[in-house]
This record gives C-alpha cells, structure tokens and sequence, in this order.
C-alpha cells in the first residue's frame, strides 16, 4: 500500500518538475514584461523536435544535445523579441490584443511549419543511455529518463536562481519593476528584453528536450503542455521563480492522485478546478506580488 | 453634434439594409453546393465574431473561451431535439440562454482579473468545458451525438439536400448581432462598456457600474454564441466535443472581430469575410495531405495583419470614425 502511494506522489513529482520548468520560461517573459506567449508550447515542441532530429541523424543522446538545443532556443527567443514582440511593444493602438494575438499567430505558423516538416504522426526516442530503463527502490518504479528530467530540471532552477543573483539578473528585476525609470540607470531595456526572451525560451527547450526522452513527439503536442504552463503561472503567480516551481509541483501531485483515484482522462479538470479556486480566494496566485 | 451621431448611425442601418438584400441575393445565381457551403460558413463566423465582439470589442474582453457558448448552446438544442423532439427553431433559443446563462456563471468568478490574467480563466474554463463533455456518457462522450434526420422541415431546420434555407437562417442570425450591436452602440450601454473598456478607474468615478456592464456584455455575447452553436449543429447533423468546443473554435471565433476590427460594427464581418473564406480555401487546397501549408499561412496571416493594421483590416478602408468619446478612429 505504502509502495503504491510513494509511487503515486513521486510519479506526480516526476512530472510537476518539468511543468514547473515549462511555466518558468512563461513566466519569465511575463514577469519581465506583461507579455504572455501564447507559442510557449510550440517552443517546447520544437525544441523536442530538435532533440529527435539530433538523436535520429546524428545518434545524440537527448542529455548531450542539451546545451546545443538550449543555444538554438535561447537564439530563436532573442529572434522573436526582435522580429515580432518589439514591434508589437510600439503598437499603440488596441496593444492588448495585438501582443496576444501575435504569439497566436506565432503559435500556429510554427504548428503548421512543424507539420510541414516533420508530418503529424507521433514519434519518439527510443534508444538512448536511460531510454526505457527503470531503477526500482523498495517497490517503487523509478523511471530513469523521467528521474534525469527531474533533476536536470532542479538544475535549470538553480540556473535561473544564480542569473537572477548576477548584474544581468538584476537588471532584469529592475526592468520588471519600472521599465521607464531603467533608462535613466542605464540600462538597455531593449537587450534586458531580448536576453530575457531568450532565457524564457531557453528554459522551456531544456524542459522539451528532457520532455523528449520519455513523451511522444508530435506537432501538437505543445498545446497541452502550454495550458498546463499557463495554469502553473497564474496559480504560482506571474513572474515568480519560486510559484513556478511549487505550483508546478502541485498540479503534477493533483494529476497524479486524481489519476490513481478518480479517472485518469479527468486529472486535467481537477487541475483546473484548483485553478479557479485559487483564483476566487487569491487572484494573485499563491506566491504573486501585487 | 449629436445630429450628425444620429445622421451616421441611420447611414449605417442603411448600408446594413442593403448588404443584407445583397447577401439575400447572393446564393441564387450561385449552384455550385462548395461555394454555397463557404458562405454560409463565412456569414456564420461573421455572426460569431459579432457575437464576441459584444463583449470583447465594445466591452474590452478579451474572452478566448466562447467555444464553450458555442458548444453548449449546440448540445441544447440538439439533445432537446434528438432526446424530446422539441424543434431546434425553438431549441436554438434555448440553446442561445442557456449560452448566455454559462457565459454569466464564466463571468462571476473570471471578471474580477483583467487583461491577460481574464483571458488565460476563460481558456481553461472552456478546457474543463470541453474535458468533462468528453468524459460525459449522456451527451455522447468524445463519439458526439448524430441528429437523426427526419424530413424536410424549417422548424426542424432540417434540409436534405438544400443549401438555400440555411443560408437564410445563417444570414438571419447574423443581421440579428450586427443589429444587436449597433443597438448596443447607440446605447448608453454601450458608452458604459467602451468606458470599462479603455480605463476601468475612470469609467468607476464616473458612476458606471463595472461589473454589471460586464456581466451584461457577457451574457448577450454568449446568447448569441450559443444560437450560433444551436445552427452549426443543426447544419452539419452531428456535435462532439472536437468540433464545437476545442481551443482552436475559440480562437475561429475571436479572430475575425480582432482583425477586421475589434469594437466596430462592420470589423467582425469584414474579418469572416477574408479570413474564413481564406482558412477553409487554404485547407481544402493545401492542407488535404495534413502537410501543414495552411496553418502556416493563416498564421503568417494572423501575425501580419495584427502588426501591420493594428486596428484591423476595416482601417484601411477609412470607415473608421471617431466615436464619441473612445480614443480610436486614428488613422492608423
């Protein structure tokens, strides 16, 4: 009984870490600049993508094409800002729209471009140091590629915690708080802006390429990961690292258990009842600053 | 000042009179059923986005789950009719309150958060929505439900091989949210609403209630989203959760008021009238092998038009005018 449970929370522990990388990312941009990108999810795919090709064509094991697909993600984030989110930042008239309206569009080229190039039928990683292996512990399956994906996870919120304590990551923190004044400081609002996208991005292609090892590839399969992303930021609160990491946590123990008790096609409705509760009594979330 | 409001707002219901006995026209000389189907489509969506343009144009909220109205109000008048024979002419009504009751219970606890914080509630509302009418066995689980079909009748709007009477039903629902809305805005409803629309804190000082202006916007919009739904079902015979409740109808649904211009009488159909004509071409030509060229060109599209026209598509037909009192009209 004992084993079933611990299997239960570590299996919703195993994934909450990488919903809670997925939702940092998000809420970086957020955070830094009231902006949600609503092709969170497809960054992730592609960066899933990116570690299938790589496995596939050149024989990677997904942990060793971390940083090269990290890189690329951090690149294409600082592409965006410049190409599309600046300029939608200079819009004046009807702005709200406009920025959500853009990642939308966003999101749906690069569903459509990824169909193009890749078709839409499921693929996966299948060989690999970890793949399909399991370590059991007193009766509780540990699935090995999920178990790297966690602690790679932990890392990347290591990572973003130490950049957060550097020049750069205040700066970023300055430029969250008024990002008029920065100007007068000294501070480049645009690069803080750029970097901070391309961090955003990075951070959600480590968590695909780890998602990769162990999930199915396809197209579509960013859609899901982003609307648990963005329950994970609006219930941790936007911009915080910390609500990230916890409510990610949570919603991947309330999948789990709703998973073991009820059914397993509703765990996703339990999430989002949490979700509304939380947004009737602290519409802030639960680490959000005002 | 006021007379020339008055000059332009019966200027307008003319020009709405004589598009409507275009669109009365149109379908006559046209035989070909895959065009006629395109329009009814394209006159369809033109009604939606009115529909959400109640309440995300003139109201300034930004809803990205109407889905759900549109789903609910389908399953209505469709389980009304297959499960106790209650005609959908009638069943589409109910279909539409029932939309409009959903859209008040979405409204109560989502109005309090503004921005993007509103619309991220309204996605995951209409997510669980859609999830639960998944997994719910009386309404037919993710199989949906077929409407039997039992003869040709207006008030089973039923029609087995005519495309000509839904056109006209579809043309019906349209011209009655395009009238809804230029009601709304000649109203003082409508000042009320593009107040909360373009500053909350001001609009409270000077005496508009917020919350109930939105609530009200809500629920008309999602009436109409809901008898839309109500037709659709009853146009193609068959609802499941896929096709009337998905995250991506939500956004079918939004985007032709967002790009033809949001808070304006004419965007909403302006934007159904190129993009749904350009998303169903696109996916019937290049989209049949799911290789993926027509997402990529709506997309392309979307992102174009919401950087370049920021006002919509209608801005650069200069029709905007400076309505009183709102900060638009800019030529952009």
């Amino acid at each position: 009984m004992t084993a079933i449970i611990l299997q239960v929370v570590i299996g919703g522990l195993l994934m909450g870490l990488i919903y809670a990388l997925v939702a940092a990312g998000l809420s970086l941009i957020f955070g830094l600049m009231d902006i949600v990108n609503f092709a969170h999810g497809e960054l992730m795919m592609l960066a899933m993508f990116a570690a299938f090709v790589l496995w596939q064509y050149a024989g990677l094991d997904p942990l060793m094409m971390l940083p090269v697909v990290a890189l690329l993600l951090f690149g294409l984030g600082v592409l965006i800002y410049r190409g599309l989110i600046a300029r939608a930042l200079s819009v004046s008239f009807n702005r709200g729209m406009v920025q959500i309206f853009v990642t939308f569009g966003l999101a749906i080229f690069i569903r459509g471009a990824a169909q193009f190039v890749f078709g839409g039928e499921f693929k996966s990683i299948n060989t690999g140091w970890l793949a399909g292996r399991t370590a059991q512990i007193g009766g509780v399956y540990l699935p090995l590629p999920q178990v790297a994906a966690s602690l790679v996870c932990l890392v990347a919120f290591a990572g973003l915690l130490a950049i957060s304590r550097t020049e750069f990551g205040r700066a970023l923190e300055a430029t969250r708080e008024d990002r008029d004044a920065v100007a007068l400081i000294g501070i480049d609002r645009d690069r803080i802006f750029a970097l901070g996208w391309g961090l955003g991005a990075a951070t959600v292609g480590v968590a695909g390429v780890m998602l990769a090892g162990f999930y199915y590839v396809a197209p579509n399969v960013g859609a899901n990961f982003a609307l648990i992303a963005y329950v994970t930021v609006a219930l941790g609160g936007f911009g915080s690292l910390l609500g990230a990491l916890v409510a990610g946590v949570l919603i991947g123990e309330v999948e789990a258990v709703t998973a073991a008790l009820l059914e397993p096609s509703l765990k996703q409705v339990s999430v989002f009842g949490i979700y509304m509760v939380v947004l009737m009594f602290r519409p802030r979330g639960l680490f959000g600053k005002l | 000042m006021d007379n020339r409001i008055t000059r332009r707002r019966r200027r307008e219901l003319v020009v709405g009179a004589v598009l409507l006995v275009a669109l009365i026209l149109l379908p006559l000389p046209i035989g070909d059923v895959y065009t006629r189907n395109l329009i009814i489509i394209s006159i369809l969506f033109a009604g939606l986005a009115q529909a959400w343009n109640i309440l995300g144009g003139y109201c300034g909220q930004i809803s990205l789950g109407h889905s759900l109205y549109f789903g609910i109000g389908g399953y209505v008048s469709t389980l009304l009719f297959v499960q106790a024979g209650v005609p959908p002419l009638i069943g589409m009504f109910a279909g539409g309150l029932v939309g409009g009751l959903v859209a008040l219970l979405v409204g109560w606890p989502c109005f309090r958060l503004s921005g993007h914080y509103y619309a991220i509630a309204t996605v995951v509302v209409a997510e669980i929505g859609y999830l639960l009418f998944l997994n719910w066995d009386f309404v037919g689980g993710a199989m949906g439900v077929y409407i039997p079909f039992k003869g040709d009748s207006w008030l089973a709007l039923q029609f087995r091989t005519q495309k000509l009477p839904y056109h006209y039903v579809v043309l019906a629902f349209a011209a009655a949210t395009w009238l809804a809305a230029w009601c709304i805005e000649g109203s003082r409803w409508g000042f009320s609403w593009r107040a909360v629309k373009d500053d909350v804190v001001a609009a409270r000082s000077l005496g508009v209630r917020v919350f109930p202006s939105k609530m009200a916007a809500a629920a008309i919009s999602g009436f109409f989203t809901g008898m839309g739904g109500a037709i659709y079902a009853q146009y193609v015979g068959y609802i499941d959760p896929d096709s009337t409740m998905s995250g991506q109808l939500a956004i079918l649904i939004a985007l032709p008021a967002v790009l033809g211009g949001v808070g304006t009488l004419w965007g909403p159909f302006l934007g159904a009238a190129v993009l749904t004509p350009l998303s169903e071409l696109s996916r019937s030509y290049l989209g049949g092998s799911g290789r993926g060229v027509d997402l990529m060109i709506y997309g392309l599209v979307i992102v174009v038009v919401a950087l370049a026209r920021p006002a919509g598509l209608l801005s650069l037909f200069g029709l905007r005018r400076r309505a009183k009192g709102a900060p638009d009209g800019s030529p952009a």
